[in-house]
C-alpha cells in the first residue's frame, strides 16, 4: 500500500474514485507526451466530484499565491522557505494554476500537511472558499492578456470581497501596489510588504474612488477619499530585506532581478507566518536557481543562452531590467496563441528604447508585430525564424545570448533546446 | 514650422490596451514627412489644452470610462477644440464616450460627451477577436484590420456616417464599424488601431495639416507586411 492509497482510505468513496480516475487519466496524458497530465487528471476528478478540491484540502494548511506576475517563482520560493518545517509540501509546480491543477497537486501528495498553490487571479474567490487557506499572498495586479482575462479593477474587487469573507485567513500583500493594497484592505489580518512596483501604468488612479493618486517615491495616497499606502512590516531595500524587527539582511539570491528579490521578501513574510526563522528560510531560498526553465543557462554551439519568460507589459519591464547589459545580444520573441493572449496590443505598452544601440534579434510567430513596435522605438533589429538562426547570428561576436519570450514562444525555445529545467 | 500638437487624453484612466501605439504611429508618420511633433499627455487631474491639433482617446474599464467622461464634460477643453475643427480620434471605450450616452457599470446609461450622434449599450456577448472592415470609400482608407474586445452595441444616429462595413468581427453590432462626423472619428478597433492601418493615420494627419508629402517607401515596408499578414490570417480565403 503506497502513501497515495493510504490517504484515499480517508476520503469519501466518490472522491476516492474521482482521484483514482483522475490520476489514471494524468498517467495516460503523460505517456502520450501531452505535458505532465496535471490539468486533465484534475479536470476529470472534479467532474466526478465537484467538492473534490475542498475534500482534498481539508485538514491541510494551504497557502494561495496570486498576482499578475511572479506567481510561479514565488510559489517555488515559499515552498523552499517552508522546507525547514519538515515533511512533504504539496505544490502545483508545473504552473497549472486553476482548480484542476490544484486538485492534481493535492491528490498526488496525500500526506503533505502543507500546500502552496499558485492560483490564477480569477480563481481566488472559488479557491479561498474551497480550501480555507491559512495564508493568501497577493503580489501585484496589472494588465495581462486582456482578450481572456478579467479587467483588473474588477479582479481587485472580487479579491477584496473574497478575502473580507475569510476572517481566519492571513493576507500577505504588496503595499506598494495600490490595487493590491485596496483588495487586501478589507481583510482582518494583513502582513504588508513593501515589495515595490516598477510598472505603474495601471495604478495612477485610486481603486476606491478613481481620483488621480498622489505619488512620492513608493508612497501613494488619494486626496479625495483618503486611501493610502499602509504602513509596512517587511521591506525590500535594494538587495536587502528589512524584517519586522527593523534588521536588514542581504538577500544574495541565485535568481536575478528586482522582481525576484521582491518575491523572496514576500516568501520570507509567509515563512514567518508559519514560524520559520528568517535565516533558515533565506538559506533555502538562496538555493533556488531556476524555476520551470526560467533563468536557466544552456549552451548551444558554444553560445550560452539564458531564457527569461515575460507575458505582459509589467513582466517585460522587469525582465528587460534583468537582461545582461550591452554588448550581450538579446533575442526577443512573441507568440499570440491562446495562453499568450491572441492580442498583441500590449507590445505598445512596453518601452523598448533602452535596447537602442544593441544587437537585437526578433523571433516568434508574431515577430512582425514586434518588429513594427521596435521600429517605432528606433531600435535596430534582425528577424530570425528559429533559435538556431539566432545562435548563428551572434556566435562569431558573442559568447552569450539573452532570450526574452512570452509564454508559448518560451516553451517552443525550451523544447528546441532540449526541455531545459 | 509650428509643431503638430498631439494631445493624448487621460492616459492615467484611458490606456488599457497599448493605446500609446496611436500616439507613436502619428508621431512617426508626421516626422517621416518632416513635420515636427509635440506630444502632450494630459492626466485626469490636469486641464485639457484647447489648442491641440489631434486629440487621442483610448480604452478603459467601466468605472474609469465613466469618471473620464464626467471630467471631460466639466473641463470643456475637448469640446472647445472639436468646435474649432480639431481632429478627435477615439477607440473602444473612448469611442463610446464620444456618443450621446453609453452603458456604464451594470449597463446603467451614462451621459456621453455628445461629440458623435451615437448611443451605446451593452450587448449579449463580448466581441473578442480580429476585426476586418471596409472603410467608407469617400475616405480613401481601404480596409481596416485590428483587434476588438468589447461588449458594446452602438446605434448610429443621422448625424454620423458609419466608418466602415464589417467583414469579420462585430464592430457596432449592426454590420457597420465605427463612425465619424466632420473630423471626429471613433472605432471599436482597440489599442494601437493605427499600427496596422497607416492610411487611417494619414487621414487624421491630412485633416490636421492638409496635403501630406510622400516619404521613402522602405520606411513603411514592415508595417505593410504586418498589415498583409494580419489580413490574410483574419479573412477566410
Amino acid at each position: 500500500m503506497d502513501a497515495n492509497t493510504h490517504h484515499r482510505t480517508r476520503l469519501p468513496i466518490r472522491a476516492k474514485l474521482a482521484t483514482t480516475v483522475g490520476d489514471a487519466a494524468a498517467s495516460v496524458s503523460r505517456l502520450a507526451g501531452k505535458g505532465d497530465g496535471s490539468v486533465i487528471g484534475g479536470r476529470i476528478g472534479l467532474r466526478l466530484e465537484p467538492d473534490l478540491l475542498a475534500l482534498l484540502a481539508a485538514g491541510r494548511q494551504v497557502v494561495l499565491v496570486t498576482g499578475t506576475n511572479g506567481k510561479t517563482t514565488t510559489t517555488r520560493l515559499i515552498t523552499a522557505a517552508l522546507a525547514p518545517l519538515g515533511g512533504q509540501i504539496a505544490s502545483n509546480i508545473y504552473g497549472a494554476n486553476m482548480d484542476a491543477g490544484a486538485v492534481s497537486a493535492l491528490s498526488r501528495t496525500p500526506d503533505a500537511r502543507i500546500a502552496v498553490l499558485e492560483t490564477d487571479e480569477k480563481y481566488i474567490p472559488s479557491m479561498v472558499r474551497a480550501t480555507g487557506p491559512r495564508v493568501v499572498t497577493l503580489l501585484n495586479l496589472s494588465r495581462d492578456q486582456m482578450d481572456r482575462a478579467a479587467e483588473i479593477w474588477l479582479l481587485a474587487r472580487r479579491w477584496r470581497e473574497a478575502l473580507a469573507a475569510a476572517p481566519d485567513c492571513r493576507v500577505v500583500a504588496n503595499a506598494d501596489d495600490p490595487l493590491v493594497a485596496w483588495a487586501a484592505g478589507a481583510s482582518r489580518q494583513v502582513t504588508w510588504v513593501a515589495a515595490g512596483q516598477a510598472w505603474r501604468e495601471d495604478s495612477w488612479c485610486c481603486p476606491n474612488c478613481g481620483a488621480h493618486l498622489q505619488r512620492d517615491g513608493d508612497d501613494w495616497s488619494c486626496r479625495e477619499c483618503g486611501l493610502r499606502r499602509p504602513p509596512v512590516s517587511w521591506m525590500l531595500y535594494d538587495d536587502e530585506v528589512i524584517d519586522p524587527s527593523g534588521r536588514s539582511t542581504p538577500l544574495e539570491l541565485a535568481l536575478p532581478g528586482r522582481a525576484n528579490r521582491a518575491n523572496a521578501v514576500v516568501a520570507l513574510a509567509v515563512a514567518e507566518a508559519f514560524g520559520v526563522r528568517l535565516a533558515q528560510a533565506l538559506r533555502e531560498i538562496r538555493d533556488v536557481t531556476s524555476v520551470a526553465g526560467r533563468y536557466t543557462q544552456v549552451s548551444r554551439r558554444g553560445v550560452d543562452i539564458r531564457l527569461l519568460l515575460a507575458k505582459n507589459p509589467a513582466g517585460w519591464l522587469e525582465a528587460l531590467d534583468v537582461v545582461a547589459p550591452a554588448p550581450a545580444p538579446v533575442l526577443l520573441a512573441v507568440n499570440a496563441q491562446g495562453p499568450d493572449g491572441r492580442d498583441t496590443s500590449w507590445l505598445w505598452d512596453v518601452d523598448f528604447r533602452r535596447l537602442r544601440g544593441r544587437t537585437v534579434l526578433v523571433g516568434g510567430e508574431r515577430r512582425l508585430d514586434l518588429a513594427v513596435r521596435l521600429e517605432a522605438d528606433e531600435v535596430q533589429f534582425r528577424l530570425v525564424s528559429t533559435i538556431d538562426e539566432a545562435v548563428d547570428a551572434v556566435r562569431t561576436g558573442s559568447a552569450n545570448l539573452e532570450v526574452l519570450a512570452n509564454y508559448t514562444a518560451f516553451q517552443q525555445y525550451r523544447t528546441a533546446l532540449g526541455r531545459v529545467q | 514650422m509650428r509643431p503638430l500638437r498631439l494631445v493624448w487624453i487621460y492616459p492615467d484612466l484611458l490606456s488599457t490596451y497599448g493605446d500609446r501605439g496611436n500616439v507613436l504611429v502619428l508621431e512617426r508618420r508626421a516626422r517621416l514627412r518632416g513635420i515636427p511633433v509635440e506630444i502632450i499627455e494630459v492626466n485626469s487631474d490636469q486641464q485639457v489644452p484647447r489648442d491641440g491639433d489631434i486629440y487621442l482617446m483610448g480604452g478603459g474599464e467601466d468605472l474609469p470610462q465613466t469618471l473620464a467622461t464626467r471630467r471631460l464634460l466639466a473641463d470643456g477643453g475637448l469640446h472647445a477644440a472639436a468646435e474649432r475643427g480639431a481632429v478627435v480620434f477615439a477607440v473602444c471605450a473612448g469611442y463610446q464616450m464620444m456618443g450621446v450616452e453609453f452603458g456604464g457599470a451594470d449597463d446603467t446609461p451614462v451621459q456621453g460627451l455628445g461629440l458623435l450622434d451615437i448611443r451605446s449599450g451593452r450587448g449579449e456577448q463580448r466581441a473578442v477577436g480580429e476585426i476586418v472592415a471596409d472603410v467608407d470609400p469617400g475616405l480613401n482608407v481601404g480596409r481596416l484590420t485590428g483587434f476588438e474586445n468589447h461588449q458594446g452595441v452602438t446605434r448610429l444616429g443621422p448625424g454620423v456616417r458609419p466608418l466602415a462595413r464589417t467583414e469579420v468581427g462585430t464592430g457596432n453590432g449592426d454590420g457597420t464599424e465605427g463612425s465619424y462626423a466632420g473630423r471626429v472619428l471613433g472605432t471599436y478597433l482597440h489599442g494601437p488601431a493605427l499600427v496596422r492601418n497607416p492610411n487611417l493615420a494619414d487621414l487624421l494627419l491630412f485633416w490636421a495639416v492638409g496635403p501630406l508629402p510622400p516619404f521613402p517607401p522602405e520606411a513603411e515596408e514592415l508595417a505593410k507586411r504586418l498589415r498583409a499578414e494580419r489580413l490574410a490570417a483574419a479573412v477566410p480565403q
